[in-house]
């Protein structure tokens, strides 16, 4: 009964709204569509516009005038010379040298632990939900409290660390010889849980009948990893070296507040943001800052083609 | 080759030597199977296990050391019990050291960021996918390009133009670089690009206005995206360190939890106390976490998976 009033209604209805010839556009109507997008975009566009675009150029600007001795004294313009100046001053290279030791620690280790531990969280067991959930954590720590964490731990009086046998006297901030180890560890602990998340998403959506044709081919869990799983994961792990080499060269909370401002340089944590921080906070060096940024600008440029160009003829995209 | 059949059959040492008949032969090898099954899972367990070690040990440590007395934290062998716990530790960072001003500068300015990110992407990226106007292909390159410019290498200029605008030590100050992003405009247009064209033509049938359908259709369709970039968000403005410490130095008082953490780690603030700060910061990251793990994974892997 129901059913049939259905159909018969819509019969009734039909014919009046073919009747009418009216066919309207199936767009919005042009000429107000146009200025709508554009105040759709404009909040978006300016805050680009005044603190991307602008402060991106003016960078090259300021690089190019020399700060003069006094706060009223002229900036005279020196081109290009106070950038060469800055960018082979021994400070620099040093900063230089602790960026790249710090990236080349933090990031495979981060990826390597992030996907081991995919691997192991992604079978099917009693518990691996309650194991994602605590692998995925590390990410939504901040920095500020990852570093007063391991500070605790790495504290030459109390620290646990000594308890399990490792002597860290005189503490952090006055060992040179692995400091900058030691927070790179802390990064990798914190990149881990982006790591782990960004794996274990791409290791779900891997054909599983692959991996368990080589377990049933009698491949070793150890081979069936790094011959079957690595290849296959190598766009996820392309994706996560990329990213987290920009995370990289960028971090600096944990050296901050662990090391402080007086002792980078002795401690060779002098990553490139910390100086850049150093001249800004407590030189007021803009220039001289803003050098250094376009060089780490420059630096991240050249990291990131590298990676696609190398790295991406290394990567087995399945389809 | 050769040496992966040995092995596939080592574990069945036990089998008796010389000539096997079929059944001895089948038999063997489900067992080995099993064998390889229950050793794979033990490894597996032994990884999971260590893995948690790495991630919970500094956890418990947080933990544990915020509610340690004083003198507790300098026993010999330390202690892994609160025996004592001292809750007070909470309290002081809040009433001694005004960590709870920290906290709700945190609330603000996280709160200012999400819902601006959340408005300019939403819109912008409405505009990108359903309207059409010249120049969109290249303006969203425009705003490609933006995720290429790291916000760390723009600091030295832009400090000059907060200056220049009197905006330092502000909240202005203190959240308007970050009031729109690029991979947020970039998410929500890979959202609303799922939304079907038929859907848009019955829309404009039903003689619905672009707005009308940004508010009726196009919003409550892309929710579960909205609620990733939210989440997304509010753990990277919460999370901020640079800015703000920048910030800090113009006017004490805008200090974020983050710098608060910090400068209590330098202060002469016990242990237990800039720890129990920690606790505090973390503590609507982990809400988050348990509540919309789902929504933050989806937008740390935007991208990361075809």
């Amino acid at each position: 009964m129901t059913t049939a009033s259905g159909p018969g209604r819509v019969a009734e209805v039909a014919p009046t709204t073919v009747a009418k010839p009216r066919r309207k556009s199936r767009r919005f109507s042009k000429s107000k569509e146009m200025g709508l997008a554009y105040l759709l975009l404009l909040p978006a566009l300016a805050v680009f516009g005044v603190f991307t675009f602008f402060p991106f150029v003016e960078n090259f600007n300021l690089a190019a005038h020399m700060k003069g001795p006094y706060p009223t004294s002229p900036n005279p313009y020196v081109g290009t010379s106070h950038f060469f100046q800055v960018i082979k001053s021994s400070i620099f290279l040093d900063s230089l040298r602790s960026t790249a030791i710090f990236v080349a620690i933090a990031v495979p280790l981060g990826l390597f632990l992030g996907l081991a531990l995919a691997v192991f969280a992604n079978q099917k067991l009693r518990g691996s939900a309650f194991f994602q959930v605590v692998f995925s954590s590390t990410t939504i720590t901040s920095v500020a409290v990852a570093a007063v964490v391991f500070e605790t731990i790495l504290d030459p009086r109390s620290g646990l660390m000594q308890w399990l046998g490792v002597h860290t006297a005189p503490g952090i901030q006055l060992s040179p010889g692995w400091a900058l180890y030691a927070i790179a560890g802390i990064s990798a602990w914190q990149f881990m849980g982006f790591s782990f998340i960004i794996m274990i998403a791409g290791l779900q959506s891997l054909p599983e009948e692959v991996i368990e044709a080589a377990r049933m081919d009698g491949a070793s869990s150890f081979r069936v990893f790094w011959r079957v799983i690595v290849p296959l994961m190598s766009p996820t792990i392309f994706f996560g070296g990329v990213v987290g080499t920009i995370v990289a060269l960028q971090s600096f909370g944990a050296i901050d507040i662990i090391i402080g401002n007086t002792n980078t340089t002795f401690t060779r944590t002098n990553v490139l943001i910390n100086y850049i921080y150093d001249l800004i906070v407590y030189d007021r060096q803009f220039g001289t800052a803003a050098c250094v940024a376009i060089a780490l600008f420059l630096i991240t440029l050249l990291v990131t083609v590298a990676q696609f160009r190398v790295l991406e003829r290394r990567v087995h995209y399945a389809n | 080759m050769p040496t992966e059949l040995v092995t596939a059959h080592a574990p069945e040492g036990s089998t008796p030597p010389g000539p096997e008949r079929p059944e001895d032969r089948a038999a063997g090898l489900r067992r080995a199977r099993v064998w390889r099954r229950r050793r794979s899972k033990l490894w597996t367990y032994t990884g999971l296990i260590a893995g948690s070690v790495i991630v919970l040990f500094p956890v418990y440590v947080l933990v544990v050391d915020s509610l340690l007395q004083p003198l507790q934290l300098l026993s010999d062998p330390p202690a892994f019990v609160p025996t004592h716990p001292a809750f007070h530790n909470f309290s002081d960072a809040i009433a001694q050291y005004g960590f709870g001003h920290d906290l709700i500068n945190s609330a603000v300015q996280t709160g200012i960021i999400v819902s601006a990110q959340l408005v300019t992407s939403v819109l912008a990226a409405y505009a990108f996918v359903f309207l059409r106007f010249p120049l969109r292909r290249s303006l969203f390159l425009v705003v490609l390009g933006t995720i290429m410019i790291p916000f760390e290498i723009t600091v030295a200029a832009n400090q000059t133009t907060i200056v220049d605008l009197h905006w330092e030590g502000t909240f202005l100050g203190l959240t308007a670089p970050f009031l729109a992003t690029g991979f947020g405009i970039f998410l929500m247009r890979q959202a609303f690009m799922q939304i079907p064209r038929e859907l848009r033509e019955a829309a404009v049938i039903d003689g619905y206005g672009p707005m009308r359908f940004l508010w009726r259709i196009a919003i409550p369709l892309a929710r579960p995206v909205i609620a990733a970039l939210a989440v997304f968000s509010f753990l990277g403005a919460w999370n901020q360190y640079l800015w703000p410490a920048i910030q800090a130095n113009y006017n004490p008082g805008l200090k974020t939890a983050t710098i608060g953490i910090a400068s209590l780690a330098q202060s002469s603030a016990t242990v237990g106390t800039y720890l129990a700060a920690s606790i505090m910061s973390l503590a609507p990251l982990v809400l988050l976490l348990i509540l919309f793990r789902k929504n933050l994974i989806r937008s740390l892997t935007a991208g990361a998976v075809k």
